[in-house]
């Protein structure tokens, strides 16, 4: 051979990629294998706990026996109260910063706030819906309290999502609306609030699966141990499925008997949050291809 | 214009709300109401802190010296030990000279700390009173122990709640940090399109479960398992937090990192594999270095969502506020204390504004991590421009 240093040195390279590339195809199967682990650990012992009786009666004996059907009704009460409040003024906010606001101070400034709100620790709205909707503004531990902590919760999703959405829309679209005579806010809900609409359903659907397992919020705004009735107002305190998840596994009268109880808690919380998942993914790889289509 | 600017309302709001409360702690004297405390007019120490108190309480401080007084050995005096000293008829049958007996105590023993009820302390009394310091804002985050509803004297000290978030976060990254950095270059660099279709979504949906689950798998799984490892008498531990957060910080790590590396230009890494260089080697000298900023606000996101964390941590950890020395000791962060202590704390007391302010430091430290992830973030499309 004429280089054999040449060859040792292509034979070190190509050595080297394959142990880089193995050892992180390795490491990223090790991650996703790491979800599958949690999941099936879940369903698998879920699913012996999981009947018609569980998600339809009321609980009995300490958390022991029965059903978990209050604090399904209360997760349910939750995440439509949170998106009633966060769903219109999130679209309306996403909608103005993208469509309305100049670039400029105030435009960057509304925008660093969004992704602080973003940021900031899900027990932090806890306190903050504590102080401020549960004591100052008297509404006690209730549905409204409640909703209304996991609504700003969501807040910067839904935000995040609509800008998202609004964004991919060529503006060609919005030219050629304003070209035929159309106002602004002509163009803004007749062009680009149906062709944003797909997305921006998504980003609620993404939002709900992320309020329904939010526990931290909830814990002094709205949460209980153990209600024997359903609520019959806004006033009402509630049960919730994040929080019956971590009562019964770490607090309950007798932790080792309602093991089964937590396993299909746990259970239905992750099908909540899949169907979730899944139904914004499908929506938009659906939206997505019609879109291009057109 | 109104809903635009709603965020930074409810920001501002949230600031105003948690600093009022929070504020509210300081300048106060954590001691029980309506008592004193007081020592012979010829002492030199007048004033204690909090954390001094406790420790002459305990009987873990037994000489004045280490007060800043003489050598003489402290005499603890509390008003019960009062019939060790006088006989129920020099008391009184209803304690009408129980004032003037402990004034005399007080004045006849040089090494004594008496403490006894305000209203013995009236103007006959011949003692000294000496001032507990107020609670601020230094002493809050430098003193150690963390006793909010103890008696006589409540101790604010949250120094090892801090070290404690701190050390379980940190731990979770260099734990994360390698593992999604892989996984991030395996999806942006390596893997078809086909895998990547079935990783991708795989990986996010591990950031939707929610965290409450986690904390109930961490429970059930890795604290048995971490106690049969290590032969420990709890598997609560630090370890298992952290392994915990670590893998629920890994979705931000490898999404925000991948992104990065996907917008190396492509005539970047074109220009190196032309040079001859490998796959590989293209990779690590041209796309990692490029993308270096992308990857420190991936890894510097992953560490504000572990930090802020609550219910997975607060299941896992054993929540004990010591300072770790070991990853196999238990810990509390601060984020798990406002969790498990808000509820039995009473409404605009101590310990109440105590939580309060806790979460201000929490909310400084996610505010100041978001603030430099939009700067690194805000530099990197500047730098791009040009």
């Amino acid at each position: 051979m004429k280089h054999p240093d040449h060859v040792k040195v292509r034979k070190k390279k190509t050595r080297n990629q394959n142990l880089a590339f193995v050892s992180f195809g390795i490491v990223s199967f090790g991650i996703v294998a790491i979800l599958i682990v949690i999941l099936s650990f879940i369903v698998f012992h879920g699913f012996k706990a999981l009947s018609w009786d569980f998600i339809t009666k009321m609980p009995e004996d300490g958390m022991t026996k029965g059903g978990i059907f209050p604090a399904i009704i209360g997760t349910l009460y939750l995440v439509t109260g949170s998106m009633l409040f966060a769903f219109p003024i999130g679209v309306m906010s996403g909608i103005y910063i993208n469509e309305y606001a100049k670039d400029g101070y105030i435009k960057r400034f509304i925008q660093m706030m969004t992704n602080n709100l973003a940021g900031v620790p899900s027990i932090v709205f806890g306190l903050f819906g504590m102080s401020l909707f549960v004591n100052k503004l008297k509404f006690g531990d209730s549905i409204l309290a409640g909703s209304l902590t996991l609504g700003l919760l969501a807040l910067p999703v839904v935000i995040r999502t609509t800008e998202e959405a609004l964004k991919a829309i060529d503006n060609s679209f919005r030219i050629g609306s304003l070209a035929l005579g159309a106002s602004k806010w002509q163009t803004t809900k007749r062009v680009v609030m149906p062709m944003a609409f797909p997305n921006v359903i998504t980003g609620l659907i993404l939002s709900i699966g992320r309020v329904s397992g939010e526990t931290a919020p909830i814990l002094f705004t709205v949460a209980a141990y153990f209600l024997p009735k359903l609520p019959h107002s806004i006033f009402d305190q509630v049960m919730a499925l994040p929080y019956h998840l971590y009562v019964i596994s770490t607090s309950g009268t007798n932790i080792e008997a309602s093991r089964g109880m937590a396993y299909g808690t746990a259970l239905v919380l992750i099908i909540l949050v899949l169907i979730a998942n899944l139904l914004a993914n499908a929506l938009r790889r659906y939206f997505g291809k019609k879109v291009k289509m057109n | 214009m109104v809903s635009g600017t709603f965020t930074s309302v409810i920001v501002l709001l949230i600031i105003l709300f948690l600093f009022k409360e929070g504020a509210g702690l300081f300048n106060q004297t954590p001691m029980e109401k309506g008592y004193v405390v007081a020592v012979n007019s010829s002492n030199p120490v007048s004033e204690l802190s909090p954390a001094q108190f406790k420790d002459v309480y305990d009987g873990k401080i037994i000489t004045w010296k280490s007060l800043g007084g003489n050598s003489d050995s402290i005499k603890l005096f509390r008003v019960d030990d009062i019939t060790s000293y006088y006989t129920e008829e020099q008391i009184g049958s209803n304690f009408e000279h129980l004032g003037e007996c402990i004034s005399k105590l007080v004045q006849k023993t040089p090494n004594i700390i008496a403490f006894f009820p305000k209203e013995y302390a009236d103007s006959s009394f011949k003692g000294k009173t000496i001032n507990l310091k107020k609670i601020t804002a230094w002493s809050f985050v430098s003193e150690k122990e963390w006793f909010p509803t103890a008696q006589p004297v409540a101790q604010f000290g949250v120094l090892s709640l801090i070290l404690g978030t701190l050390w379980v976060s940190l731990a979770a990254i260099l734990f994360a940090l390698p593992l999604g950095l892989a996984t991030a270059i395996y999806l942006a660099e390596i893997a078809d399109s086909r895998v990547r279709n079935i990783l991708k979504p795989l990986i996010e949906l591990l950031a939707g479960i929610p965290s409450v689950v986690y904390g109930f798998f961490g429970l059930i799984v890795i604290v048995p398992m971490i106690k049969n490892i290590f032969h420990l008498d709890v598997g609560e531990t630090a370890l298992a937090g952290s392994i915990i957060l670590g893998i629920m910080a890994l979705p931000t790590i490898i999404t925000v990192s991948e992104d990065a590396l996907r917008n190396t230009p492509r005539a970047m890494k074109e220009a190196s594999l032309a040079l001859g260089a490998s796959k590989w080697q293209t990779i690590y000298k041209v796309s990692i270095p490029y993308s270096a900023s992308g990857i420190t606000a991936g890894a510097i996101l992953g560490i504000g969502r572990a930090i802020g964390e609550t219910m997975a941590v607060l299941m896992c950890t054993g929540n004990s506020a010591i300072i770790p020395h070991t990853l196999l000791q238990p810990v509390r962060t601060i984020p798990a204390t406002i969790a498990a202590e808000l509820g039995e704390a009473a409404q605009g007391g101590m310990h109440y504004k105590a939580l309060f302010a806790l979460g201000c430091i929490l909310f400084i430290i996610t505010f100041f991590i978001n603030l430099s992830v939009e700067l690194i973030s805000s530099r990197r499309k500047g730098g791009k421009n040009e």
